[in-house]
């Protein structure tokens, strides 16, 4: 049985679960994952803390990633490199 | 001996080197001694009759006068007031008012000041416009908000007070006057360190003495003439019922001397600034690896440098640079009252966390600053590796 689209976990490679995680430690634990999944692959982030939307976008620019989805506390990452 | 303990800690505490002037550069001497002399001239209730009286609104006069000459106004245009939170409530109030049967949206950037964008929410429909990755305002988006029917006003600062970047605040006047829209300009960031003297076709300006070297509790509110502002506020017999409340004599001319000061010396401290924070945008970038440098590298206010740091938290960076030796602020959520990042940073597009921000002061040397760019990698690197992320 196939997860619906919209529900976490839908597909992605990865899911990170930082919630209740004060920033940047969402956005380190994005950092030193997404080497584990492979180039064109996605990682879910679970993330309520209110800086990370500007800076999982910030981080994305900064690193040549590309952030799929940004919709709090939900956010997808494409691995470009 | 308790207070000479006391004295000691004082003078410890004023050891180090302080960069956080975004808020308020400190007290410049001449602002000091132009305030004991003004206290101790036995100037009087400057709306009374009697000589001392008299010399005391003599002293205003020349108050409003001078800070007409800076801003390109008339001085009876010029009412004195508080800090940039009251003066803003009163300018956005007022407008609301005067203007109640045009409409109640209240257009501003959305890297104003907190005081501006919640004096916005609070007197009107507030309709914010975004700005580019420098922080610089959508001049075609701003003109046609203002250019909507039903808005009552629109705010814009001259220079961003966390990242320096100039707004294009002659072109959004214009849009403004062709829609027929009064423009509040908040000139606090640049008073004192661009030119001011013609800022374009603004109705009403605000300025905050605490930013430039004069002291925190002053600041302006200039109403051209022929601009509806009504008074939020129950009319009194002080500076025409526009601002309430006696006004603070030995103050004001305080705040008047420093802003003569800071006048006078502008174009050079400005070039020497410029050269240091330059200096700092290049080796900040170069030294620190992973770091999003803020702001507008060349049109910009001249003391200001915001940089953030990915994989550090900007609490513990400012501590840490504080047991450096140096004084910064940041824009980072935790580091200081607000849970939330800096809405300026966060509308830029930039990196809110490892934030720090730099003001520099008048008297900052290049010293200071390289023994600074010394220190910071090695906070930084330290901190990573406490996070795990080096």
């Amino acid at each position: 049985m196939s997860t619906p689209p919209d529900e976490p976990g839908a597909g992605v490679d990865l899911t990170l679960d930082c919630t209740g995680q004060r920033c940047p430690r969402p956005i380190i634990a994005i950092a030193r994952a997404i080497g584990s999944v492979p180039v064109g692959g996605r990682v879910e982030l679970l993330a309520d803390d209110p800086a990370t939307a500007p800076d999982l976008a910030a981080w994305c620019r900064m690193r040549g990633q590309e952030l799929v989805s940004s919709a709090a506390p939900r956010f997808v990452v494409r691995r470009l490199g | 001996m308790r207070a000479r303990a006391y004295l000691s800690r004082v003078a410890e505490v004023r050891t180090p080197v302080f960069l956080d002037c975004s808020s308020g550069e400190p007290l410049l001497p001449e602002a000091r001694e132009a305030w004991v002399l003004a206290a101790s001239s036995g100037w009087g209730d400057p709306q009374r009759l009697h000589r001392s009286g008299r010399l005391a609104a003599q002293a205003l006069d020349s108050a409003r006068e001078r800070v007409a000459a800076h801003v390109g106004a008339r001085p009876d245009e010029v009412v004195l007031t508080g800090p940039l939170a009251p003066a803003a409530q009163a300018a956005v109030a007022g407008l609301t008012l005067g203007r109640r049967r045009v409409g109640d949206v209240v257009v501003t950037s959305s890297v104003e000041h907190s005081a501006v964008l919640g004096a916005a929410a609070a007197y009107g429909r507030h309709v914010a416009v975004g700005v580019d990755r420098l922080g610089r305002l959508d001049l075609a988006a701003w003109a046609e908000a203002v250019g909507r029917p039903g808005v009552a006003l629109a705010c814009l600062q001259v220079a961003n007070h966390e990242v320096g970047t100039l707004q294009p605040y002659v072109a959004a006047a214009d849009a403004c006057r062709a829609a027929g829209v009064p423009l509040v300009l908040d000139v606090t960031t640049a008073l004192g360190r661009i030119d001011t003297a013609d800022l374009g076709g603004w109705s009403v300006l605000l300025g905050w003495a605490g930013a430039y070297g004069g002291p925190a509790s002053v600041g302006f509110m200039v109403v051209r003439r022929g601009t509806r502002w009504r008074a939020p506020f129950p009319a009194d017999d002080h500076q025409h019922g526009r601002w309430p409340g006696v006004v603070d004599v030995p103050a004001v001319w305080s705040a008047v001397a420093a802003l003569d000061v800071v006048s006078t010396t502008r174009e050079a401290v400005a070039a020497r600034q410029r050269d240091l924070v330059d200096h700092l945008r290049r080796e900040v970038g170069a030294r620190v690896p992973d770091v999003d440098l803020a702001g507008d590298p060349v049109d910009r206010a001249p003391h200001l440098l915001t940089f953030s740091a990915l994989y550090v938290d900007g609490e513990t960076l400012t501590l840490e640079l504080d047991r450096a030796g140096f004084a910064v602020a940041s824009g980072s959520a935790c580091s200081a009252s607000s849970e939330h990042p800096s809405h300026v940073l966060a509308a830029m597009g930039a990196l809110t966390h490892g934030n720090v921000r730099l003001g520099l002061t008048r008297t900052t040397t290049e010293a200071e600053v390289d023994r600074f760019l010394d220190v910071l990698p090695g906070v930084v690197a330290e901190i990573r590796g406490r996070l795990g992320a080096a």
